[in-house]
């Protein structure tokens, strides 16, 4: 039985760091509609241009770093809003997922160029130690990473209720035309939230870098968020952190105990399941907007 | 209108210019060199999430062939080399052969995939797939794949060796094979691999020799790119409380094992990982959480080999390296420079049989096949313990078998020292089993070694 | 001036529904047919011809496919390349296994894989728009789970199927122009078939789905019958190039070829090329196969100046740059370009 709660706690945890990626999903396509297929990308590229801060090119101290990564961000924010964006206001959603998909090309053969292509550790000095609570053992660097997913929920959620510019950008993805005739500014709604996205990307991807390290596969993680959003629903943060507690306990759990009987490697499309199990009662996700649309 | 016109304007001028590049890139390729050359394609990945491993590797053979060309080429025939950029993925490689098959005699797939699909297109071709530590282990047996040598020595020969190496660390002296089952009896060992065909591929090996020596081993997937390992390990650590670990991985599930390893307090010097697991890139992630990790190997790690010192010297002096400094002597890059040993000492062998001119695939077939590594010579490369001996016959492509080991101290892979041989006979007799079961569905005419020159 | 339309008299319904009503269009098509049946195995080189016209014709072939369900039916599937990995390995089963004719296997990996893309399709009832997107990546995991796992289907643990030598009535498949013939038949075949489809009654049927779901229940189309009835041929479509990729060009099946990239880029084919169009599905496949190995020829030129390391990666950002930029000029793919630059054409030289 310890087991059973060692896994499902463990599991909580690796949720937490799907629910990390998938919020930067969620801020976009609340804010845009675009699906944004470069969010493991703009993960590898901040854990990319930190790394580069840090060690390869400069020794800037971490908060420097830190801060220079979110400047990195933002210009990519700008460049993507004003580039590829702009001329793409109005369009279906499917050709903005596809325009993030370029993105990604560019994202990572850009960052691939600069920062070189092998793998590099990074190491933030975030204590890994484990503790033994009650027979389960717990990693103070996953406990590390659920404290900052949860300072960083709470900021957005305050963030978006609080303050002028989220106000913005909730009307703004309420219903665009409306929030253009009261005088909000589509593109600066739009940059604010590709910079917030910037920056959870970052903390996804020191998050994620600093377990698997530095390297291309960091946008895979982009793979893993993908049944976790649709658990919770695609626009809401709420649905993206509770969808990662299921899908990193169901995962972990499917994977021990069901795994072993049909032969193992079923975490992949186990989340999958769940969700159509989800859907199928909830087409919309847990906590998604129900709106009749096509697509 | 017009804005789109202009961009339309724009795109269609982009893709002339890149039509025209092409017949440029095309013209750049006749610029001969005077004097006769040998025709190297390469296929190399460079982007993707093997990068490491693909740049690595290309970059060794691409400097060994800089270095030889420097000095003299191989009895005055240079080599010429041409890198095609498979990006991991089939497709691209098998055009990546074609775009290089009318000129080439030998192609290094370095990928599973491209090999597996290379194979009967290279046979028909008349030309060597030379599948470094990777692709099928049973085409060593040379009856039924004349055109392929998984050389220095092949998974399940490594799978072997890596039993014999655990037996011996748990006790057994390393010598006498029928003492060998009483020290790994009840052991229970994890194999944790990545679940496509690469990862599978020695599973059943591994299930024989557990049924023969009494050890326990369950094989673990890891789904594709298994970024995540927590639940596997939880399961080996907690519930099948694994003694060993084998760590048979690619590209970034080679390092999370090491990490959560570290977490569950699993001992880091009872995972021992595949050759594709044990390079400068899969542990530098981890951090310290990797130190006394083992892996496998075939071939030395380092620059404290002259070989690798003459290219520092003469290559990277002149500022013709292909990698950065930095990662010349680590493992991807020495496995390149093994590579371009290998091509260079078959095509010596080939000259001395059929005079000193660039080659055909059937020579260097035949070169290959007679191709004889012996301890003297490596001496002469300056390769001294940097690689084993090997001698290739008719029937056997495998030349070597030896397996290398080596941990990591937390800085650099350090070698034990210790070589392994494989359980020979035990690993032929499966093979030949697989080889033949193979030339029956391919219908394929085995041949007959003691007929061959 | 240069595309006209004049001289074009319909005098009965059959000519009104042609699927080239005017003339300029028709000879264009026999032009365009004989490049591909007379000129290109004539003097195209075999490099050309394997390389990049046969995985050209394959994934056309495949894109349209998924432009049924995505362009016409409106139903997102982004797990399509598993789709074709089951074509490619019951091809192999059915042809080098059990011995049934080429041809027959071909056609019966397309009705494996419908049946199995029936069964994926199922969520479609009750899903819609990104939500069944990500769904559909589902069926990728599984298929390529189930190919890794099952040693049926893979015949052992290796998990790749070599391709068999190909023969039809005896007469063997062995050089890139047979090969060339080969998937050239089956895609102009499946493409005419597939074209008079969507024309009919089950194209518009699935079109009114993708307009308005619940207008086209109105008026009469069975939702969920035709909505499974476009996962079946879409997935067959696949099945079909699948089978072909393999038997023809790559020459053995192997299920990390078709992983959820060779996927992503299906569905970038017919976004680029051009939802709901046929010739959409050709400009899509050419550039997503052509292009990578385009620019990587022509990047060949810079070797000696630039370090490789960093070529490779300029590959990638000039195909991403590409394609926001194909994008930008056009966002509904480049057969709209065609049908714009046709609008210009009428009038050239001379615009009001």
């Amino acid at each position: 039985m310890t087991f059973f709660f060692e896994v499902l706690v463990n599991g909580l945890m690796t949720g937490i760091m799907y629910s990390l990626v998938g919020l930067g999903f969620a801020l976009i396509f609340k804010a845009s509609d675009v699906f944004n297929m470069a969010q493991g990308a703009m993960s590898l590229f901040a854990s990319l241009a930190l790394y580069g801060f840090l060690e390869q090119y400069m020794h800037l101290p971490l908060w420097l770093a830190l801060l220079c990564t979110v400047a990195v961000m933002t210009i990519w924010a700008y460049a993507i809003v004003f580039v590829v964006l702009k001329p793409l206001v109005n369009r279906p959603p499917l050709m903005l997922f596809m325009a993030t998909f370029g993105v990604t090309y560019l994202m990572e053969g850009i960052g691939q160029s600069i920062y070189g292509t092998q793998a590099k550790g990074l190491n933030l000095g975030i204590p890994d130690n484990t503790y033994e609570v009650a027979g389960i053992f717990i990693s103070s660097f996953d406990l590390f990473f659920t404290a900052v997913a949860a300072v960083l929920v709470v900021g957005l959620v305050w963030f978006f209720q609080k303050t002028r510019n989220g106000r913005a950008l909730r009307a703004v993805s309420d219903d665009h035309e409306a929030a253009l005739c009261v005088g909000i500014p589509l593109l600066k709604a739009w940059t604010i939230t590709w910079i917030v996205a910037g920056v959870v990307a970052t903390v996804a991807g020191v998050a994620w870098g600093t377990r698997l390290g530095v390297q291309y596969s960091l946008s895979f993680i982009a793979l893993k968020a993908l049944p976790v959003l649709i658990i919770g629903g695609i626009d809401s943060i709420t649905g993206v952190i509770i969808a990662g507690l299921i899908v990193g306990a169901g995962e972990n759990l499917g994977e021990v105990f069901i795994g072993p009987y049909v032969g193992g490697g079923i975490q992949t499309f186990f989340p999958y399941l769940l969700a159509l199990l989800v859907l199928y009662f909830k087409p919309y996700g847990l906590f998604g907007k129900e709106i009749i649309e096509r697509v | 209108m017009g804005r789109k016109l202009m961009y339309t304007f724009f795109a269609l001028v982009l893709t002339l210019s890149l039509v025209a590049f092409t017949g440029q890139a095309q013209a750049a390729k006749e610029k001969k060199k005077e004097g006769p050359t040998q025709f190297v394609g390469i296929l190399a990945y460079r982007t993707g999430p093997f990068a490491a491993g693909g740049s690595g590797f290309s970059s060794g053979m691409e400097d060994y062939m800089e270095l030889i060309n420097m000095e003299g080429g191989i009895n005055g025939v240079k080599y010429v080399f041409e890198e095609c950029e498979t990006a991991y993925n089939t497709a691209r490689g098998v055009e990546c052969y074609n775009r290089f098959k009318d000129k080439m005699i030998f192609v290094h797939p370095l990928s599973t995939g491209i090999t597996y699909a290379l194979i009967p297109k290279a046979t028909k071709d008349h030309i060597v797939v030379i599948s470094s530590g990777y692709g099928r282990a049973d085409a060593s047996d040379g009856r039924v794949f004349p055109w392929v040598f998984p050389l220095p020595t092949n998974y399940w020969s490594q799978n072997t060796a890596k039993i014999k190496w655990i037996a011996k660390q748990e006790g057994w002296d390393g010598k006498d094979m029928s003492t060998i089952g009483k020290y790994l009896k009840g052991l229970k060992i994890a194999n944790l691999h990545i679940d496509v065909p690469y990862g599978q591929e020695t599973k059943p090996i591994l299930n024989a020799m557990a049924k023969k020596f009494g050890f326990k081993v369950r094989h673990f997937p890891v789904p594709w790119p298994g970024i995540d390992q927590k639940a596997q390990w939880m399961d080996i650590v907690r519930r099948f409380k694994a003694d060993w670990v084998i760590n048979r991985n690619w590209g970034v599930s080679c390092t999370v094992p090491l990490k959560e390893a570290a977490r569950l307090g699993f001992p880091r010097n009872r995972i021992l990982g595949v050759w594709w697991c044990g390079s400068e890139e899969d542990v530098l992630p981890a951090g310290p959480a990797a130190k006394g990790y083992y892996s496998t190997n075939w071939h030395g790690v380092g620059r404290n080999f002259p070989v690798i010192q003459r290219i520092i010297d003469k290559v990277y002096g002149k500022m013709k390296g292909h990698i950065s400094f930095t990662r010349v002597g680590s493992v991807y890059y020495n496995r390149g420079v093994y590579a371009g040993i290998i091509n260079t000492e078959a095509i010596r062998t080939a000259q001395k049989k059929f005079g000193n001119r660039p080659l055909t695939g059937d020579e260097f077939r035949w070169a290959m096949e007679h191709l004889n590594i012996t301890a003297e010579r490596i001496k002469e490369l300056g390769a001294e313990g940097f690689m084993q001996p090997l001698k290739f016959s008719c029937a056997d492509h495998e030349g070597g078998g030896k397996v290398f080991f080596q941990q990591w101290d937390g800085q650099k892979w350090v070698m034990t020292g210790e070589t392994m041989e494989p359980m020979k006979d035990f690993v032929r007799k499966m093979i030949e089993k697989s080889a033949e079961k193979y030339a029956k569905e391919q219908g394929i005419k085995i041949r007959d070694c003691s007929k061959v020159d | 001036m240069f595309y006209r339309e004049c001289g074009n008299f319909k005098d009965s319904y059959a000519s009104d529904m042609a699927i080239f009503p005017i003339p300029l269009d028709r000879w264009g098509f026999t032009v365009m047919l004989f490049l591909a049946f007379v000129v290109i195995p004539l003097f195209a080189s075999e490099y050309l011809i394997t390389n990049i016209i046969i995985p050209f014709y394959c994934f056309a072939l495949s894109a349209f496919g998924l432009n049924i369900l995505a362009g016409y039916a409106g139903q997102i599937s982004i797990g399509h390349a598993a789709f074709m990995a089951v074509g490619a390995y019951s091809s192999f089963i059915l042809y080098g296994r059990y011995g049934i004719p080429l041809i027959p296997s071909i056609l019966g990996a397309g009705v494996v894989t419908a049946a199995v893309g029936t069964f994926f399709g199922l969520p479609s009832l009750r899903i819609k728009g990104f939500y069944l997107a990500i769904a559909t990546l589902a069926s990728q995991f599984i298929i390529e789970w189930v190919i890794v796992h099952v040693e049926w289907i893979s015949g052992g643990v290796f998990g790749t199927i070599q391709a068999p030598e190909m023969y039809i009535f005896g007469w063997p498949i062995n050089t890139a122009v047979r090969k060339y013939f080969l998937a050239l038949c089956m895609m102009v075949v499946f493409m005419t078939f597939g074209k008079n489809l969507v024309r009919g009654q089950m194209g518009r049927n699935w079109m009114a789905i993708r307009d308005i779901d619940y207008a086209a229940e109105i008026i009469g189309v069975n939702l969920y019958r035709d909505k499974l009835i476009a996962f079946a041929v879409s997935t067959f479509y696949a099945g079909i190039a699948g089978a072909l990729l393999c038997f023809c060009y790559v020459g053995a099946a192997n299920i990390e070829e078709f992983n959820v990239m060779t996927s992503f880029a299906l569905m970038g084919m017919i976004i680029i090329g051009g939802l709901g169009t046929v010739l959409g599905s050709f400009f899509g496949a050419g550039f997503f196969v052509t292009l990578p190995i385009l620019i990587n020829h022509s990047l060949a030129a810079f070797m000696d100046v630039v370090p490789s390391d960093i070529l490779s990666n300029i590959e990638a950002i000039i195909f991403g740059g590409l394609i926001v930029l194909f994008l930008i000029v056009e966002p509904y793919g480049m057969a709209r370009l065609w049908h714009t630059i046709k609008d210009k054409l009428r009038l050239w030289p001379f615009p009001y």
